[in-house]
């Protein structure tokens, strides 16, 4: 049975992949990012299916807006949009490869043993009209998940310190650990 | 609606297309590039699971994941720059010393 959700999820799905796979071919860096941004907004257009509308946004304003510009901009100061690769290490190829068969096929045992039954493929139900909220979302952060919100703010600030000292010009050679 | 299942099946297709670009992508951005593809696959089981159980842990956890990648993600393009500083590239095979 067809729905209309089904063909929604269907037509995201596959744009989701195959921007993924384009992320993974193209051989221009820029093109790779411009992929990706892509792929991150599918990807946000299906958590508002799920009824996520804050992680929606959330997502397009930091991963495809901040992240992927911070991206953008890396590549271009270092001009590294058509870095030649080199010999690659001999063995790399064939053993990556059966290293992402052997995941593949595990997942898809675990997939097919336990969620593939038939209970299984009812549809999720609809929420509630209140589910997900912004105010639903602040109230949980701020009154459950306040020390982790708090540490969120000195992981977020010492990498602010990390990628000033990093990237400093007045120092060159970088002898920190 | 779509079952649960189909959104796992869809979030294991696109970590393992991130490990493929992390184990095969000798580029060091587009290695990073194919990690945050891997993140975002995990976040969608989250928010399915999420959904699945009307819970909405799952979807503040998302929001932690997504803060601590945007950290991580400054830190590493910073590396980037100091590694290309030195070693004029990015290729992951040049980064095979300790000390610059």
């Amino acid at each position: 049975m067809i729905t209309a959700g089904t063909i929604v999820f269907l037509v995201l799905a596959l744009i989701a992949i195959g921007t993924a796979l384009g992320m993974l071919i193209s051989r221009n860096s820029i093109y790779s990012v411009l992929f990706l941004v892509m792929n991150f907004g599918t990807i946000a257009l299906l958590y508002l299916v799920l009824g996520a509308p804050f992680i929606a946004l959330t997502q397009i304003t930091v991963y495809a807006g901040a992240i992927m510009v911070l991206f953008l901009f890396v590549i271009m100061l270092l001009g590294g949009e058509g870095i030649p690769g080199h010999e690659p290490l001999r063995l790399q190829r064939p053993v990556s490869l059966l290293m992402v068969t052997i995941l593949a096929g595990e997942a898809l045992l675990v997939i097919g043993l336990r969620y593939a039954q038939a209970n299984n493929f009812i549809p999720l139900e609809i929420p509630p009209a209140t589910y997900a909220t912004p105010t639903e979302i602040g109230l949980l952060l701020y009154s459950r998940y306040l020390l982790p919100f708090e540490v969120t703010s000195v992981i977020l600030l010492a990498a602010l310190l990390g990628a000033i000292l990093l990237t400093r010009s007045d120092q060159p050679s970088n002898r920190k650990n | 609606m779509v079952p649960l299942t189909y959104y796992l099946a869809l979030s294991f297709i696109l970590f393992v297309l991130g490990i493929t670009g992390v184990l095969l992508r000798r580029n060091a951005i587009v290695a990073f590039m194919s990690l945050e593809l891997m993140f975002n696959a995990a976040n969608m089981a989250f928010i399915a699971f999420a959904r699945q159980f009307g819970a909405l842990d799952g979807q503040i956890f998302v929001f932690f994941v997504m803060a601590v990648a945007a950290a991580e993600v400054a830190v590493g393009l910073a590396l980037m720059v100091a590694i290309f500083r030195t070693k004029r590239g990015i290729n992951i095979d040049q980064m095979n010393s300790m000390k610059g």
